[in-house]
């Protein structure tokens, strides 16, 4: 791996946070919803999808990020927020509903906001990606040097604000790269259901624009395409599209049956699981020994107990308060 | 007209038996949409359909509204009758020309030569915390476009005889199920969302509001989950010695103006409770038809119990502070028959 160790480093650390993040959201999702599940109740209520599996997509791109680049993703955006460095105290209040959150208890878990870094997320498939045409716009205009990343997963690419942003990011050359997550579900229905042919990133040839197919959910792998199509981007060369396999290791929400995957996709799928396979590798190449990797497990599972502690000890906002920020 | 029974069904399987038994004896009937098929709906509407019907008439689509309602209103003008689902009705946004540029004018601009028998069926409603991209009503907005029906079922008997209904309209039919009143197994247990059904096929015409409760001091006037509220309001009420009349109105389009305007003649006071935002929606509407019709009926000024113009908050306090409740509507009916 030609890669600087304090890069491999920091994609292992990161990636160890964020699994430790979503797993310890989940167990909190439903301490409290049994013996029933009731999705209204609860620490966290409301739909949650969480992103385990997905941590090499989020990790890849983040040793070459600059202060000031901005970031749209998914309903499904932990990851991604926790890889761009989003306060993860405010985060987990927030999608705790306290009033120390990002977004003061509004937004919860599918409306994540952070200014700096420059984060924003939706509920709506497909949202985020004319926004970072536009904050490629604003980057453009002001000659700021930033870029901007738009994740959105595979079924999102069969909506029309894909089609439409790709068009203007390429016609006006602007520095986006778009990150599609190909989990091979859009819920429950296969990608071989939903999109005419098998790989979107062939989709860029259409708008005359480079499209690479990451086919393992590695972090190394998305460390180098990304590298590529941000350099790209950075460099004023216009927009990339790319396409990454990666894998949702758990349901479309919490709460999900996932009767709809076989019982021998999910054994392959978690055979193959990102996190332990990138640890490995780690360790046979020399770069972290098992001792430090748990060291970094320590490290990082500290840092997540802090920020949902910092969550669980702030205050509700008051139930007025929901009148606020309505206009500015 | 129906036998009675003792059959109860949820909502949510009174709408899938509903769609279920109208696909049985009409061929040009299917369904499109987001995790119809193998998931069953998202909210269970379309359960079981796959597995009678196959996938040539239970269609899972990709993610692409405006490709797939548009499509429905393209089946619909030739010889099919789609049953299309969007699946919170938050997602409008992404398929809007269709709906109100497309599905609700083509009859109108054709002079009436071209009809659009299309069901477009969608989830609506919070109280879950699913904050403001998948809780809002919005049943006021679709009401505003000339050319839609809007249904909204609040009962399990409803339900079904309104689907069926909506199937067989020869216009275009927006049927809104509330998400807290389907009887889901993942939402809070709400006795309300079980009723009786019977197993045949049956109507429940469209356009004809519901007398849920009689009563005679106030009239409440809603849709959806909160005349379920709206029942359990009453009940507080009763033991206070206030006696409130509950007009279902079942749909917004077409309004059954002459049930608002006859309840409120016997009662004299209004309270409004609509789920979806207050101003320039649906709670406005039903107090000026009672003002027009009922004018020197009225003792109070009609009241209205709405969610506040602020997009639905996330956060349990917040959210349960923003939608009507039984304590407010208890609270409302309180100073209205107090003052």
């Amino acid at each position: 791996m030609d890669i600087p160790k304090a890069h491999l480093v920091d994609m292992y650390e990161t990636m160890v946070r964020i699994r430790r993040f979503e797993e310890r959201i989940r167990e909190l999702y439903f301490a409290d919803k049994l013996p029933a599940f009731d999705i209204a109740a609860g620490l966290i209520p409301g739909e949650m999808h969480l992103a385990a599996g997905q941590e090499p997509v989020a990790v890849g791109m983040r040793p070459h990020l600059h202060p000031g680049d901005a970031i749209t993703a998914t309903h499904r955006p932990h990851h991604v927020a926790i890889a761009q460095g989003v306060d993860l105290n405010k985060m987990a209040a927030e999608i705790f509903g306290r009033e120390t959150g990002l977004g003061h208890g509004k937004g919860g878990h599918m409306h994540l906001f952070s200014v700096e870094p420059n984060f924003g997320c939706s509920g709506i498939i497909g949202e985020g990606m004319p926004v970072a045409v536009g904050a490629a716009m604003a980057f453009k205009a002001r000659g700021t040097g930033n870029i901007a990343l738009s994740y959105f997963g595979e079924g999102a690419a069969n909506q029309g604000a894909f089609h439409e942003s790709l068009n203007l990011a390429a016609l006006w050359k602007l520095p986006v790269v778009f990150i599609c997550e190909d989990n091979a579900y859009a819920i429950s229905v296969p990608k071989a259901s939903s999109t005419a042919i098998p790989d979107n990133s062939d989709r860029a040839s259409a708008y005359g624009i480079p499209g690479v197919l990451v086919p393992e959910n590695d972090p190394v792998a998305v460390y180098e395409v990304m590298g590529a199509a941000m350099d790209r981007a950075r460099r004023g060369d216009g927009p990339s599209l790319i396409e990454i396999k990666t894998d949702r290791l758990w349901g479309h929400f919490e709460g999900d049956a996932d009767a709809y995957r076989s019982d021998e996709f999910k054994e392959d799928m978690n055979d193959r699981d990102p996190l332990v396979a990138f640890g490995k590798r780690l360790v046979e190449e020399g770069v972290l020994s098992e001792a430090e990797q748990a060291a970094i497990k320590e490290k990082e599972y500290a840092t997540v107990e802090a920020a949902i502690a910092f969550a669980l000890a702030s205050p509700y906002p008051a139930p007025e308060a929901a009148l606020n920020h309505v206009f500015a | 007209m129906t036998t009675m029974t003792d059959r109860k069904l949820t909502m949510q399987k009174a709408i899938a038996e509903g769609i279920a038994q109208e696909m049985a004896v009409d061929p040009s009937v299917f369904v499109m949409g987001e995790d119809v098929g193998v998931y069953g709906g998202i909210f269970g509407a379309t359960e079981g359909l796959l597995d009678k019907f196959g996938p040539e008439r239970v269609i899972d689509t990709p993610i692409s509204e405006t490709g797939f309602i548009g499509a429905a209103v393209g089946a619909a003008i030739n010889g099919m009758r789609p049953i299309v689902e969007l699946m919170f009705v938050d997602f409008f946004g992404v398929c809007m020309d269709q709906i109100y540029n497309n599905m609700a004018k083509i009859h109108y601009f054709s002079g009436g030569n071209i009809k659009v028998p299309a069901v477009l069926t969608t989830a609506v409603g919070g109280g879950y915390s699913d904050a403001g991209q998948h809780s809002q009503t919005l049943w006021g907005l679709f009401a505003h476009l000339p050319g839609l029906k809007v249904v909204v079922p609040s009962s399990a008997y409803d339900a079904k005889g309104l689907m069926i209904s909506a199937i067989r309209d020869d216009n275009p039919v927006m049927y809104m199920f509330h998400k807290g009143a389907l009887g889901l197994g993942w939402m809070v247990n709400n006795p309300h969302a079980t009723g009786p059904v019977p197993e045949e096929s049956y109507t429940v015409p469209i356009g004809k509001a519901r007398v849920a409760r009689e009563g005679t001091d106030v009239t409440i006037v809603t849709v959806g989950l909160s005349v379920h509220k709206a029942l359990d309001a009453a009940a507080l009420l009763e033991a206070d010695g206030v006696s409130a009349e509950i007009i279902d109105l079942r749909s917004l389009v077409p309004l059954d103006r002459e049930a608002i305007v006859a309840s409120v003649q016997k009662t004299h006071r209004l309270l409004v409770v609509d789920e979806d935002y207050q101003s320039f929606g649906m709670s406005g509407e039903v107090i000026t038809t009672a003002v027009q019709g009922a004018f020197d009926y009225l003792d109070a000024p009609p009241v209205r119990v709405a969610t506040p113009d602020i997009p639905i908050p996330y956060s349990h306090p917040l959210e349960t502070w923003t939608l009507p409740s039984v304590d407010r509507i208890v609270a409302a009916v309180t100073e209205m028959v107090s003052g």
